[in-house]
């Protein structure tokens, strides 16, 4: 009965309600005023990837044509001299990237498994929060306070401290990413384990872990990329130098890296010095990039 | 025959201490992560504790840093921080709002749209030190060519700030929109809305903590971003309102000065540092609790 009515109200123009309107008026003000901010949005949504370009393309023109074999090898030039390198900048990103993984790894790993697996109520949200706040901490301050819990109780400069600093900034990557990860292997699979007589580190370690292994080394080889670019934690623990990394002494003393390579030398006059920031600045984003890439066609495929 | 039978047995001594520890291995490690936090705070706010007691609360307002007459102040520092952060937030809020709504509306096919978040994403990853160094060598230049700007400052430093945190903006408020309830957008439709009215007046309201959140967490990186700034923004110590006079953050203090201090100065730049980390935890939290409310919509 009902229907009717509607049906013959539509019909009728004297009922004040014509069918016709609810067509889609392509000249009408709500119509236009969509389709303008409709552009507006893909505009800005241009805008903001044509930075990437950019940057891209001068790092590629500009980083490429500064390297060659002899970078990889050689120690950094002084000012006005031709060819030279940043090895020993090389070997000092991953021997502090290095300590930064062997700290925040196990630490890392354990506390996402903590969160996840034996997640006690309230403590488990708090830890998350605090995860979640130590990664807005500016990386300069983490830089500060490596200087003044290592620098300045170990009265040195050193491989060490830079690396601490590293760990701190790539703790929480490590833990959103692993928690995120064993979030996702289904409750069934430690049900089965259970079931059949597992313990809890048998359950975490010999099933839940394997299950996840892949998503979990994705994380950690993010946070590696991340701290592998860190500058401002570096300045002052590692410092930098002209040096090759010295074992005889322990690291402790001022280290090269890439990063702060690429700093010193992009804010000096010297040509030839600013080529070879120019070439560190290339492997650093290729190395970000090629780990990005990797991450994103590895979770793409994860099944669960 | 009663071998064949099954039985439950007990975890033995050596299992039942595995299994303890390794829980509680675990569980220390966690609450360690938390507790960073904290000796970040003490470590900091000990070493600057020769410089609270010398100069208290008139640190923030005094505008002279003067490692020579022992006199500091970090009022400029201040002042730069909070507007070029300010400066990028006006630049990449707009566009990054656009770019959240682009990107979680139909205009694109799934597949092209993965594509175009993944690349925004990556604007994130580049380290921030290329940003700086990119800055240096091309962004300057340009901006010299058409604005009274002669060298480094304000403006070159405040536009690589608008694109290091534009995708922090673009991403959690996209994520916030597609958090918004589909049945929401339906109604809205269904009650004859255009696609625009749906977005502005439905979806954005339902989306605004997270939306706000997000701003939040760039404002925090915005605050504390060392390197690009550092690079560009001329480390000039004095309050100039000109954007395209040379001005100077907390964070590019610290980075310029802190291989080279020593004694009060130290003392002074870990005071600094305790201000901006203060700073930004609060903004962080704020930042967290938004989000987080949002995700248990």
């Amino acid at each position: 009965m009902t229907r009717m009515n509607l049906k013959k109200s539509n019909n009728n123009p004297e009922s004040g309600f014509e069918a016709f309107s609810l067509k889609r008026n392509p000249t009408s003000p709500r119509t236009l005023f969509g389709l303008i901010m409709s552009g507006i949005a893909g505009l800005s949504t241009l805008l903001a990837i044509i930075p990437l370009f950019i940057i891209l393309t001068y790092l590629i023109t500009k980083g490429i044509s500064s390297l060659s074999a002899s970078v990889f090898t050689e120690l950094p030039p002084p000012p006005l001299v031709d060819g030279g390198g940043f090895g020993n900048a090389i070997l000092g990103t991953v021997i502090m990237v290095g300590i930064g993984a062997l700290i925040s790894v196990p630490l890392g790993v354990m506390a996402a498994i903590y969160l996840s697996e034996f997640n006690e109520g309230k403590a488990g949200a708090w830890i998350r929060f605090a995860t979640n706040v130590l990664s807005g901490v500016p990386s300069i301050i983490v830089g500060v306070f490596a200087y003044s819990a290592i620098v300045l109780t170990f009265k040195t400069y050193s491989a060490w401290a830079g690396g601490f600093a590293l760990a701190i900034l790539m703790l929480p990557i490590i833990v959103r990413t692993t928690d995120e990860s064993l979030k996702l292997v289904p409750q069934d699979v430690r049900q089965a384990s259970v079931g059949i007589g597992a313990n809890q580190y048998q359950t975490v370690l010999q099933v839940v872990l394997p299950a996840t292994l892949p998503a979990i080394i994705t994380g950690i080889t993010l946070s590696i990329a991340r701290a592998a670019g860190e500058t401002a934690p570096l300045l002052f623990t590692a410092l930098f130098t002209q040096y090759w990394p010295n074992w005889g002494n322990r690291l402790a003393e001022p280290t090269a890296s890439l990063s702060v390579l690429v700093y010193n030398f992009a804010i000096v006059p010297f040509k030839n010095q600013q080529e070879l920031a120019w070439g560190a600045a290339f492997i650093l984003v290729l190395l970000v990039l090629a780990t990005s890439i990797i991450s994103r066609l590895a979770t793409a495929k994860r099944t669960y | 025959m009663s071998n064949h039978e099954p039985r439950i047995e007990p975890r033995s001594g050596i299992e039942r201490t595995l299994d303890n520890t390794f829980y509680w291995t675990a569980k220390i490690l966690a609450f360690a992560i938390a507790g960073i936090l904290v000796w970040i705070t003490i470590q900091v706010g000990i070493k600057a504790m020769p410089a609270i007691q010398e100069f208290g609360l008139g640190f923030l307002t005094t505008s002279s840093w003067n490692p020579v007459s022992k006199q500091y102040g970090v009022w400029p520092a201040i002042y730069g921080t909070v507007v070029s952060s300010f400066i990028a937030l006006g630049i990449s809020v707009p566009i990054g709002l656009g770019v959240a709504i682009f990107l979680s509306e139909d205009y694109f096919p799934p597949a092209v749209q993965r594509i175009i978040v993944f690349l925004v994403e990556l604007l994130a990853a580049v380290p921030s030190v290329v940003y700086g160094l990119w800055g240096i060598f091309v962004l300057i230049p340009f901006l010299k060519s058409f604005t009274p700007l002669r060298g480094p400052g304000m403006l070159p430093a405040a536009l690589i700030l608008s694109v290091m945190i534009l995708p922090t903006i673009a991403a959690i408020s996209r994520d916030a929109i597609t958090n918004v309830d589909q049945g929401m957008r339906q109604a809205a439709v269904g009650l004859g809305a255009t696609r625009w009215e749906a977005i502005l007046q439905i979806i954005l309201p339902a989306a605004s903590s997270g939306i706000i959140g997000g701003i939040m967490l760039a404002l925090g990186r915005a605050l504390g971003e060392t390197m690009a700034v550092t690079m560009l923004i001329g480390n000039a110590n004095k309050v100039n309102p000109s954007v395209f006079a040379p001005s100077n953050t907390v964070s590019s203090l610290l980075a310029n000065q802190f291989a080279e201090a020593s004694g009060l100065q130290v003392a002074a730049l870990m005071y600094a540092a305790l201000i901006l980390f203060l700073i930004t935890l609060v903004v962080n939290i704020l930042a967290q609790l938004l989000v987080t409310r949002l995700q248990k919509i």
